[in-house]
C-alpha cells in the first residue's frame, strides 16, 4: 500500500450530513415552500456564511431567498481600540496569545502580523490552555487576546479557573467577549435592517441552548431556527424557516439538536458566570450595545490585562470601509467601494476582508 | 472563529483528554462537561469539548430530512 493514501475513515456526524442526493431534495422542498416569496435570512454566525459559499449551497435556493451576513464574526465586531490596545501591550514587551483570525486584522495603524515582523513577541494559538503553557515557559508576561462569543467564553473561562488553581500570575487575559442575542435584538430595533429569519449559530446555541432567542421570535414575530454548518443542516435550517414563513408562525426551532439541547449547556454557562461579568459593549457596526459583552469579575483582577497602565494610540476606522454596514446585513460585499479594488485578503482594509468567516473575505473568495 | 468538530474521545484522564477526527488526535480539556466515557463524540471547540453528540438525536434528524426529502 506504499504511495497509496488511507481512505479517510468516516465521522457520521459529518460525513452523513454531506449527502448531495438529500441536499438536492430539499433543495427542491425549498423552491416548493418560497413559490413566488421574497425573504431575507440572515446568517447570523459567520461560519454559516463560508460554509454556505463552500458547500456550493446558495446556487441551490430559489431566487427570491436571499442569505444576509450578520454581525457574527468575533473579530470582525471587536473594535479598533481592543486591537490598538493589545498591540500597545506587545510593544511593552509582553508575549501576545492570539487565535489566528486575529492575526492579520488591521487595528488603527497596525497588525499583530506587522508588529510580529518588528520584534513584537506574537504566538497564534489554538486554545487558551496553550496561553498558559506559553506562560509557564516564559520569563514575562503572557496576555491571552480573549475575543468570541458564548461558543469561546467558556473554554477562556475555564482557562482563567485553571490559571488561577496553577497560582499562574503570569498570564493575564484581554477580555471582549460578546453576546448573541442582544446584537440580534439592536438589529431588529434598526429600521434599515429587513429580517425575515434569523439562521441562529449552532455553536453559540451550545452554551446557550434555545431559550435567549424566544423573546425575539415572540416581540419581533421573526422565525429564529438553530442551524449546523454542514450542508445538510444548513438546508434544514433554511427549510425550517421557509415552512414558518408559509405558515405564518414566528418561533423558535432546533435544526441541530445532535448537539444543541433547549437548555444549553449548564456547566459551561456557570463557569462563564463564576469568572465574567457582563457589560455595555461597543462593537464595529453596531456602536454601544446593552448588556452584550464580558469582562473579568473584580475577584480575578490579577488576570486582567485591562488593568496594565499603558499608552493606546487613538482609534481610527479606516475611511471608506463599509465593514459596519455589511455587519448589520444593509449592505453586501461587493456593493463597497473598496470590495476587490482598494480591499483584498492580501490587501484588506477593513476586519470582513482578513477573518476567514469574515463576509467579505468570504464573498471574495468564493462569489466573484 | 465558532469553528467546532465531532471527535472521538480515546482517553481520559481527569480535566484532560484525548480525541481524534480523521486520525488527527489532539488534547482537549473536559472541563465544560460531566461524565465524558472513551469512545463518546464529543464537539471540540479552542481545545475544550463543549458538549457530548446524542447519536439518537443524529439519527432522528436525518430520518426526517430523509422524509422530507421524499427518499
Amino acid at each position: 500500500m506504499i504511495g497509496v493514501p488511507a481512505a479517510r475513515p468516516s465521522n457520521r456526524y459529518i460525513d452523513a450530513f454531506r449527502d448531495g442526493r438529500v441536499a438536492r431534495r430539499l433543495a427542491d422542498a425549498i423552491w416548493e415552500l418560497v413559490g413566488k416569496g421574497r425573504f431575507s435570512f440572515m446568517e447570523v454566525c459567520g461560519t454559516h456564511t463560508v460554509s454556505a459559499f463552500r458547500s456550493g449551497l446558495r446556487s441551490m435556493l430559489p431566487d427570491g431567498l436571499e442569505l444576509r451576513s450578520g454581525p457574527g464574526c468575533p473579530v470582525c465586531v471587536t473594535p479598533n481600540s481592543y486591537l490598538d490596545r493589545a498591540i500597545a501591550l506587545g510593544r511593552k514587551g509582553m508575549t501576545l496569545a492570539t487565535f489566528g483570525d486575529m492575526f492579520r486584522v488591521p487595528g488603527s495603524s497596525s497588525s499583530l502580523l506587522k508588529e510580529r515582523a518588528m520584534g513584537a513577541k506574537v504566538h497564534v494559538v489554538y486554545s487558551p490552555l496553550d496561553a498558559l503553557r506559553l506562560a509557564e515557559d516564559s520569563d514575562g508576561t503572557v496576555v491571552f487576546l480573549a475575543v468570541g462569543f458564548e461558543t469561546t467564553a467558556p473554554a477562556v473561562a475555564a482557562t482563567v479557573l485553571e490559571a488561577r488553581s496553577r497560582n499562574l500570575h503570569k498570564v493575564k487575559f484581554l477580555v471582549a467577549h460578546k453576546l448573541i442575542p442582544p446584537a440580534m435584538r439592536c438589529l431588529l430595533e434598526d429600521p434599515d435592517v429587513r429580517i425575515d429569519g434569523f439562521m441562529c449559530p449552532g455553536h453559540v446555541s451550545v452554551v446557550i441552548g434555545s431559550e435567549p432567542y424566544r423573546p425575539l421570535a415572540r416581540d419581533y414575530g421573526v422565525p429564529c431556527v438553530i442551524t449546523g454548518f454542514e450542508p445538510l443542516d444548513m438546508l434544514q435550517g433554511i427549510y425550517l424557516l421557509a415552512r414558518q414563513k408559509a405558515e405564518g408562525m414566528a418561533e423558535v426551532q432546533i435544526a441541530y439538536r445532535r448537539v444543541v439541547r433547549p437548555d444549553g449547556n449548564t456547566k459551561a454557562r456557570e463557569l462563564m458566570e463564576e469568572v465574567f461579568r457582563v457589560v455595555d459593549d461597543e462593537w464595529r457596526g453596531l456602536g454601544p450595545v446593552p448588556e452584550s459583552g464580558l469582562r473579568l469579575r473584580e475577584e480575578f483582577g490579577e488576570w486582567d490585562a485591562e488593568t496594565i497602565p499603558v499608552e493606546v494610540e487613538p482609534a481610527v476606522e479606516p475611511s471608506g470601509c463599509r465593514c459596519g454596514d455589511v455587519l448589520r446585513g444593509t449592505c453586501s460585499p461587493p456593493e463597497c467601494a473598496l470590495f476587490g479594488r482598494a480591499c483584498t485578503p492580501e490587501h484588506p482594509v477593513g476586519a470582513c476582508m482578513v477573518s476567514s468567516e469574515g463576509a467579505c473575505a468570504a464573498w471574495y473568495r468564493y462569489g466573484r | 472563529m465558532c469553528l467546532a468538530v465531532p471527535m472521538r474521545v480515546i482517553e481520559v484522564r481527569g480535566d484532560m483528554g484525548v480525541a481524534e477526527l480523521w486520525g488527527v488526535r489532539r488534547e482537549v480539556g473536559l472541563h465544560l462537561l460531566e461524565d465524558v466515557e472513551v469512545g463518546d463524540y464529543v464537539l471540540v471547540h479552542a481545545g475544550f469539548a463543549i458538549e457530548k453528540v446524542d447519536p439518537g438525536e443524529a439519527e432522528r434528524t436525518l430520518e426526517m430530512l430523509s422524509e422530507i426529502a421524499g427518499a
